[in-house]
């Protein structure tokens, strides 16, 4: 078993806007390329060329299709990735430590020297946000860029996630959600941002912003028709030339 | 508890090297993070005025392209039949030989046995010039295939089109429409100003049959029926005329609605020069339209002349466009449409956008003010793809201008070059000379019958029909056509096919499997019937197959090449903007860019353009190409470091240091449009002087918006039986009735042909992780989109009792295929779609024979004929729009049946041998530190 924190100093994470997410799967990429190059072992690919390709990532996007009575049909682009939960099960679960949630930041993270494969923590994830690396044999995971947000070769206006440096969209925000004064703060708060699946108590740091009403009179903005001037073009004609008549 | 040191600033690189993407069609700006020579991490550029640091999902997966398996490595001549993929690697020297024995000869001879066709190609201004210069009338490249409609029907009306040729206005629309878009060219500026909008709340709505993507971030949905957006953007039209809601000072400062027509031969009555007429409010006289100070009448002196505003008044309002009348065929309610018609009419004229910028227009008029009608639409291939589709994109322009809402604030605004007016483009040309270039740029944009592109007999000069009467202004050409008619014969037979960067084999021509017959049919004496095919790639594709000789490409990162205001540059509404590719690695095969061996074949076929008087080279390479030509004295592909010390822009002599100063600033040049020149742009003084300063153009050009097209009505008046050039008589029913000069809607041309069940709409759309073919070689994307179901309407599914795991059996007209299928109910009732271009042949793109894009994936292509199915008349009606020849790819219509369990793939095409091998079995691409 490993402890969590008791309380960290910042509480980093994402806030994600569904309403925005046009599921393009920038973050999804831009994600593998960092991570494979960086932080611990690549992110391998197995058949990559072949029948069945499958290697690691550690954000994912999921479409789904949401139904209405009084409304058409529609879809949902839903990233997925750690939610850097503050009780967090995964470090919990962990037998050798090497899932820990950091004290300075409450990013979540796993030591890969001290991992030994066991799986324990993808199975007490309740959000399917880890990833065994079948390569590597170790245990991958969003590490929210903990070798970026404070990476003093980069200019400080990159020192964010890949995933939301890239996204086109503007649909991902990262900051410190522990601070009710932080932009991303205030977004959750203004927009109604949730938990992911809060009944399970873990407590996730990232929000997602939910869809606004769609298809719906919220957006009608109460027109109904136009009241016509004429109803055929002699008429039209006949009510531009009066309506001209009165221009200076 | 004591956590692990861990190293928090990790070196993302040695080494920066910026340059364009070319993962597709949008040309971002990108940083390429080396280390030891190698690609490590490609991000955006946030410089760079296309993306702004951003990247797509294609983007960022540059890295596996440029290390994918499918990559050509050497020089290719065929050793087995064509279609084998047998091959042998041979050197550059002996490549050359081969294509110079070809060309040459054909050169001296009859240089129109040459079709050089060239695909997803970025450098269109080069490739054209070469092909100039060869001497051979059959050039273009994949727009007729593509888009042309939406380019052909903007630029006629307005002077520009959506495309990459103009954008909404972001920062001001209060009210967004797009149509028919998937995804586009301009992939990250429209998620960007999506973004923009959601962040302020501002109303979205999507028209498009299927809900993804953009449309399933829109506000409102519009699922309309496919091939009928014409007839609903013209009764939203309906009702805004009805309710007097348009905006009526624009239309007559900037649009031809008060020029006045001839009442017998509906062309425009025109003073002694040629300039228009219109009745001056002020005198009540016939005056030019572009006089100083002249208040054009839109109502012709109260209705005594005919002018173009009382003809579309006449139109638009008759009861054939109301709301009640397009509700069915159309699929949207007739109080729905009433409902939006207000809402675009509150958002345009009750809410508009006021910008306190003094301007001067061409009249000389001085408007203290800038105000725009925040409403801005967007449109591409869901409307153009049809056969109605150059009428479509010309009502969606009526309804912009209409309302006051293009080149104003908050609506939609050209990018540099444009606006640009049709007239002040080329016009075709195909005069051919043994021996010597054409008599002028290949592709344009024809004024009546005179400029068509015949020969003597009145035939089509070209291979493709371009310009001809079946479809006057194709002004992308047909690449779609070529095969087929390259294959029959007609008009002539040709010696060399040369394709470049389009997957004809395959994803790029309806009709795949036939295509594939004529590629490989032999006659009589058992010689290929299209003797030589040369084609040009950096990938292993299913085309690669077919031909004779591989010129293998470079990937994008390792060659040069110019993102130049001669070709599709990349500006923006507030700048203009031109960018370049450079060697970021070096290739490890033996590859060389196209380009340069485009530059080395017209050495050796010592063409005009490329070498001196004494033969001697003018450009050693594409780079060189790029910094020294010349289009003009003082134009060259780019428009930036210009002069001997580098500061000229836009007019100025070559820079030897160009290329350098390009890389040094990030890999692009942006000049900015001066704050009053921002809006207004066709007919506002500030821009026109700016334009002609930085080179775009020579002269200022105001011109006013073509809502009544009087090209189209010069090809009505010859099929009427005016003038010298006359249509073949089976043409002129079609050219009287689909060459209208006002806009209007008519059921796609093979509606009514299918009465065998034939009735469900099949279409594509396009996924943003993938741009056509290229990105299944790519191991990151393909586990985006590895194989592509056929959606199916809930309802449908039902109906047919469709259960996971099944397949479905399509059958058109034409042909009939399988494809696994899935149920969706975001999705027009009658409408099944599918991704494009994910399917692909076993063997091909160095990918194993089992791979789910081979087995599972699927091109709905097999379904489309380029031909129409025979109507009885004794004729083979092209399945393209009459008026451009665009392909039709989303009339599809089919009829479909439940298979249950897995049927496989029908058809089911032979493995083609892969000239490059397979790659491998795992990946962990980590170039490392030291």
């Amino acid at each position: 078993m490993t402890d969590l924190p008791q309380n960290t100093g910042q509480k980093l994470g994402l806030v994600i806007d569904l309403d925005t997410c046009v599921g393009c799967h920038a973050c999804v990429v831009a994600c593998k390329g960092w991570n494979t190059e960086n932080y611990g072992a690549p992110l391998s690919d197995q058949d990559p060329y072949g029948a069945d390709p499958s290697g690691t990532f550690l954000n994912r996007v999921h479409s789904f299709e949401a139904y209405f009575d009084d409304a058409p049909a529609q879809i949902i682009h839903f990233p997925r990735s750690c939610l850097h939960c503050e009780d967090a099960p995964c470090v919990t679960v962990c037998p050798t430590g090497a899932s820990y949630k950091r004290e300075e930041d409450g990013i979540v993270l796993v030591n890969e020297a001290d991992c030994m494969g066991c799986g324990l923590c993808a199975w007490a994830c309740p959000y399917g946000a880890r990833e065994m690396d079948a390569k590597a044999g170790v245990m991958k995971k969003c590490t929210l860029c903990v070798d970026r947000i404070y990476n003093e070769n980069l200019q400080e206006v990159d020192r964010v996630p890949a995933c939301v440096r890239t996204c086109p969209a503007g649909a991902r925000h990262f900051g410190d959600l522990g601070d009710p004064e932080s932009d991303v703060s205030k977004l959750v708060s203004e927009r109604g941002g949730v938990d992911l699946m809060p009944e399970q108590q873990t407590r996730p740091v990232n929000k997602y912003l939910p869809p606004r009403p769609k298809d719906s009179k919220a957006v009608m903005h109460g027109d109904s028709q136009l009241e016509p001037v004429a109803t055929e073009a002699t008429g039209l004609i006949a009510w531009v030339d009066r309506m001209l008549e009165k221009l200076p | 508890m004591t956590q692990p040191d861990i190293n928090l600033s990790p070196k993302p690189g040695d080494e920066v090297r910026k340059t364009t993407c070319y993962m597709c069609a949008c040309r971002c700006g990108i940083n390429v993070h080396m280390k030891k020579g190698q690609v490590a991490y490609i991000e955006g550029n946030r410089d760079h005025p296309v993306n702004k640091g951003v990247l797509c999902a294609k983007g960022s997966a540059g890295i596996m392209q440029v290390n994918a398996p499918s990559r050509l490595r050497a020089p290719l001549k065929r050793t087995g039949s064509r279609g084998s993929g047998e091959f042998e690697e041979i050197s550059w020297d002996e490549a050359l030989d081969i294509a110079v024995g070809w060309l040459k000869p054909l050169r001296q001879k009859a240089p129109e046995k040459l079709a050089f066709f060239t695909g997803r190609d970025q450098s269109q201004s080069f490739t054209s010039f070469w092909a100039q210069n060869f001497g051979t009338p059959n050039y273009a490249a994949h727009g007729g295939f593509c888009s042309v409609n939406m380019a052909a029907a903007g630029i006629y009306t307005m002077g520009g089109a959506f495309w990459e040729f103009g954008q909404p206005d972001w920062d001001h629309t209060k009210l967004f429409m797009i149509f028919g878009v998937a995804e586009d060219h301009d992939s990250n500026p429209i998620k960007m100003g999506i973004g923009k909008l959601k962040a302020r709340g501002a109303k979205v709505i999507g028209v498009n049959p299927v809900r993804t993507g953009y449309n399933a971030v829109a506000d409102e949905w519009i699922g309309i029926t496919p091939g009928t957006d014409g007839l609903f953007i013209l009764s939203l039209v309906h009702e805004l005329l009805r309710s007097g809601q348009v905006d009526f000072d624009y239309l007559a400062r900037y649009t031809n609605a008060p020029v006045l027509l001839d009442e017998e031969t509906r062309l425009f009555q025109r003073n002694e020069d040629g300039k228009p007429l219109v009745i001056d409010r002020r005198t009540g006289k016939k005056t030019p339209f572009d006089e100083k100070g002249v208040r054009p009448d839109l109502t012709g002196g109260k209705g005594k002349h005919l002018t173009v505003f009382r003809l579309l008044a006449d139109r638009f309002m008759a009861d054939e466009y109301s709301p009640d009348a397009v509700a069915g065929k159309t699929g949207i309610a007739a109080e729905r449409i009433r409902r939006l018609a207000a809402e675009i009419a509150r958002v345009a004229f009750k809410e508009p956008v006021v910008l306190p910028i003094r301007w001067t227009d061409f009249r000389g008029e001085t408007h203290d003010t800038m105000t725009g009608r925040p409403v801005a639409f967007h449109a591409m291939r869901g409307i153009s793809a049809h056969s109605n589709g150059f009428q479509t994109c010309r009502s969606l322009h009526l309804l912009q201008i209409l309302l006051g809402s293009v080149e104003t604030p908050g609506g939609f605004r050209f990018k540099p070059p444009y606006p640009k007016p049709s007239e002040a483009h080329p016009k075709p040309h195909c005069k051919v000379r043994p021996g010597h270039p054409l008599d002028g740029p290949h592709l344009g944009f024809v004024h009546g019958p005179d400029d068509l592109a015949l020969s003597e007999d009145g035939s089509p000069a070209r291979i493709d029909k371009a310009f001809s009467w079946e479809n006057p202004m194709s002004a992308h050409g047909l690449m779609h056509m070529v095969i087929s008619n390259a294959h029959a014969g007609d008009p002539y037979k040709i010696d060399t096919l040369f394709f470049y960067m389009a997957n004809m084999a395959w994803n790029s021509s309806m009709n795949t499997e036939e295509v594939i017959a004529m590629l490989t049919d032999k006659d009589e004496s058992g010689d290929y019937v299209i003797p030589h095919i040369i084609y040009s790639d950096a990938y292993s594709s299913e085309t690669v197959a077919y031909a004779d000789l591989v010129l293998p490409d470079t990937t994008y990162l390792e060659r040069h090449d110019c993102i130049s205001l001669l070709d599709r540059p990349i500006c923006e509404a507030d700048a203009a903007a031109d960018a370049i590719r450079w060697p970021v690695i070096e290739p490890d095969r033996d590859v060389r860019p196209f380009q340069t061996v485009l530059i080395q074949l017209a050495n050796k076929l010592e063409l005009p353009g490329f070498v001196k008087e004494d033969g001697e080279p003018l450009y050693r390479d594409y780079a060189d190409y790029i910094v020294n030509h010349m289009r003009k004295p003082g134009i060259g592909p780019l428009m930036g470091f210009r002069g001997k010390g580098g500061d000229d822009v836009g007019r100025g002599r070559p820079n030897q240091d160009q290329l350098d100063r390009y890389i040094r600033n990030g890999g692009f040049f942006v000049a900015h449009v001066p704050e009053q020149a921002q809006y207004f742009k066709p007919w506002n003084d500030a821009y026109q002087n700016w334009a002609v300063d930085l080179g775009l153009f020579d002269a200022p050009q105001p011109y006013l918006f073509q809502l009544y097209l009087e090209p189209l009505r010069k090809f009505q008046r010859a099929a009427e039986g005016h003038g010298e050039r006359q249509p073949p008589d089976y043409l002129r029913g079609q050219i009287r009735e689909k060459l209208d000069p006002l806009p209007f809607w008519y059921s796609p041309v093979s509606e009514g042909l299918e009465d065998n069940g034939y009735s469900i709409s099949a279409i594509t759309q396009r996924p943003m992780a993938m741009y056509h073919s290229w990105g299944s070689q790519n191991a990151w994307l393909r586990q985006i989109h590895g194989s592509n179901p056929l959606y199916i309407p809930v309802q449908l599914w039902q109906e047919h009792g469709f259960e996971p795991g099944d397949w479905a059996r399509l059958t058109s007209p034409h042909g009939s295929m399988t494809a696994p299928v899935a149920p969706m109910a975001a999705l027009n009732c009658n409408t099944v779609w599918t991704w494009n271009a994910i399917g692909k042949r076993k063997g091909a793109w160095a990918l194993s024979s089992d791979a789910p894009e081979a087995n599972k994936g699927f091109l709905l292509n097999h379904l489309i004929h380029e031909l129409l199915p025979p109507k009885g008349d004794g004729l083979r009606w092209a399945n393209s729009d009459p008026v451009t020849g665009q392909a039709a790819w989303f009339d599809l219509k089919v009829r479909i049946e439940r298979i249950p369990g897995d049927a496989g793939p029908d058809p089911d095409f032979d493995p083609l041998g892969s000239p490059v091998g397979k790659g491998p079995v795992e990946l962990a691409w980590e170039v490392g530190n030291d």
